[in-house]
């Protein structure tokens, strides 16, 4: 059961979008994997930001730019108790979730050498891929998969078997954002710390429904995106331990990022400057903040525990519908749901669907090798949070059911 | 609308020229009341297509710039010149189908020159999503390509 303190219609009115049309419809958003919307406490953030202490910081002497900073560094000691890190050092501000992973994977290039070993899952997302190939290209490094079984669950044995001396680093995601599935990372971060190896977690699809313990699990880098979790888009974090962040290099150079410049030598900042060179995304990060903020009112624990009710109704409903398969059936999973109806093409579904009002993501999912190993060219995919309904679910319903008698 | 009519639709627009049959489309597109009926009316369009031969459905045939796979194939008969094509996506299918029947069985300098405002006149591009609009930019961007080619062949 629902707690009382759960008050869906009192927080249905603080996200503002979620009263327009859409082609004389309702809108019905069920896109929330690939963003959030924004609850007006953020908005009102926002605004209030651009309107009284808009200004640069970390270098000003005037009143506005002590006001930003102080924010910006709220916010980040925010974000640091949410996930529960060591100290606020280890919350690198960055403009999201890839930006972090190609920071890591930056750093690694001078870490790595020839026929060292890197993981990754077979569920990626093309931004936990692509950096990977990219630095095994300049390293000579070999990139090695955990396979996945037909539910979309990774196969720990095969992960087991893959560790050797040679594994230098493990990249996974905490959810798939293709398939939901919730990935066993604990188990994942112990097998490759018992051989040394540092583990990067993708936390973007995970964030917004789990509160990660980066202490608890012992990770060494975890990313998060603040546009999944009712913030901005354009920020994120990276966590890191401090000894992995001390080890790596600066991603990139400039203002924010030195202690001492000549044009002999430059010294860096400490962390966490050291890796934010530039004027940073200062009213996304406080943003961030009041983001964490509003969802922690409301608490991660009901947020799961309603969101899991609209994944097992939506489940259940959708399959009532003949010829209708659902990718990714794995026991431990978010409320995302990626299907499609015999050879219907996704495209034709999310275009009616669009027609009716309701949004859902249709295509590959940035996660090509996913909807290779099912041999599909895509799904639709309904992803649900916790402002959404079962009466949303049976527009959705109603709208697939249409949208197949229309197709085929 | 069944595909009887829209064969029929097929035929009507034989020996018209491109004028007239993005004239014709116009016509029919203002008869529907609302979106879901033009989607209708495309998805019949799109099964009815004539299909591309299957030796001709190669990846290099293939449409880049669309999210859905389409293939086109042109070749000329007599002096004109003559499209099929197919794609994996039925609605996708229906704009080609709508292309196709006022491109296909034209001469390519006419082609080359048509106007393609039509498409804004029903309002095709507004209506649908921005990566099928992209690809409809780049649907029609290859059968003029092609008009172009075959012109130079023929001079």
């Amino acid at each position: 059961m629902i707690q009382t303190s759960f008050n869906i219609d009192k927080i249905r009115k603080d996200f503002p979008i979620l009263n327009r049309e859409v082609n004389g419809k309702p809108l019905v958003y069920f896109d929330n994997a690939a963003t959030s919307q924004t609850p007006k406490q953020v908005i009102d953030v926002i605004v209030d930001y651009y309107s009284n202490y808009n200004a640069n910081i970390h270098r000003g002497v005037h009143t506005l730019s002590q006001e930003a900073t102080d924010k910006y560094e709220q916010a980040r000691l925010k974000i640091q108790k949410h996930f529960n890190a060591a100290s606020s050092d280890e919350i690198i501000f960055t403009s999201g979730t890839t930006h972090s992973i190609n920071m890591v994977a930056n750093g690694f290039s001078s870490l790595l050498k020839k026929e060292d070993e890197i993981i990754v899952s077979a569920m990626e997302h093309h931004s936990n891929i692509v950096p990977w190939q990219m630095l095994c290209e300049r390293t000579g490094a070999i990139l090695k998969v955990i396979p996945m079984n037909q539910e979309g669950e990774l196969i720990l044995e095969e992960y087991y078997k893959l560790l050797s001396d040679k594994t230098k680093l493990v990249f996974c995601n905490h959810v798939s954002n293709a398939l939901g599935t919730v990935n066993p990372i604990k188990e994942i971060i112990e097998a490759a710390h018992n051989i040394d190896a540092a583990v990067l977690i993708d936390g973007a699809q995970a964030a917004p429904h789990i509160r990660a313990d980066v202490q608890e699990l012992d990770v060494d880098f975890y990313t998060v995106s603040a546009h999944k979790m009712c913030g901005p888009t354009g920020v994120g974090i990276l966590y890191g331990k401090e000894e992995w962040l001390n080890k790596l290099p600066p991603y990139q150079g400039g203002g924010e990022m030195i202690a001492e410049v000549t044009f002999e030598k430059t010294t860096y900042a400490e962390l966490p400057h050291k890796f934010e060179a530039g004027t940073p995304n200062i009213c996304g990060g406080i943003a961030f903040g009041a983001a964490l903020d509003y969802m922690n009112a409301i608490g991660f624990e009901v947020i799961a525990q309603y969101e899991n009710e609209l994944l097992e109704y939506a489940t259940q409903e959708l399959l009532s519908i003949e010829g209708l398969r659902i990718y990714g059936t794995a026991a431990h999973k978010t409320a995302v749901i990626s299907f499609n109806i015999e050879d219907i093409h996704p495209y034709d579904i999310g275009s009616i669907l669009d027609k009716l009002g309701i949004a859902v993501r249709t295509g590959h999912h940035c996660a090509q090798p996913v909807m290779d190993f099912f041999k599909i060219p895509g799904t639709v995919r309904a992803s649900f949070n916790f402002y959404n309904t079962k009466e949303e679910i049976a527009i959705l319903v109603e709208g697939v059911k249409r949208a197949k008698s229309m197709l085929l | 609308m069944n595909s009887n009519k829209t064969c029929r639709i097929f035929a009507q627009s034989q020996g018209m020229n491109i004028k007239e049959i993005q004239e014709e489309i116009v016509d029919e597109f203002s008869m529907f009341e609302d979106w879901m009926q033009r989607y209708e009316y495309m998805i019949e369009l799109g099964k009815s297509l004539p299909l591309i031969d299957v030796q001709y459905k190669t990846d290099d045939n293939i449409i880049k710039g669309c999210q859905s796979k389409v293939w086109v194939h042109a070749e000329l008969e007599g002096d004109n010149l003559v499209f099929t094509a197919d794609s994996d996506a039925i609605i996708t299918k229906g704009i080609i189908a709508i292309l196709i029947r006022t491109f296909s069985n034209q001469k390519p300098m006419d082609i080359i020159e048509a106007d393609t405002g039509f498409i804004d006149e029903i309002g095709l591009k507004e209506h649908l999503s921005p990566t099928r609009a992209n690809g409809l930019v780049s649907m029609v961007k290859q059968l003029k390509m092609y008009a172009i080619a075959y012109q130079t062949q023929l001079n």
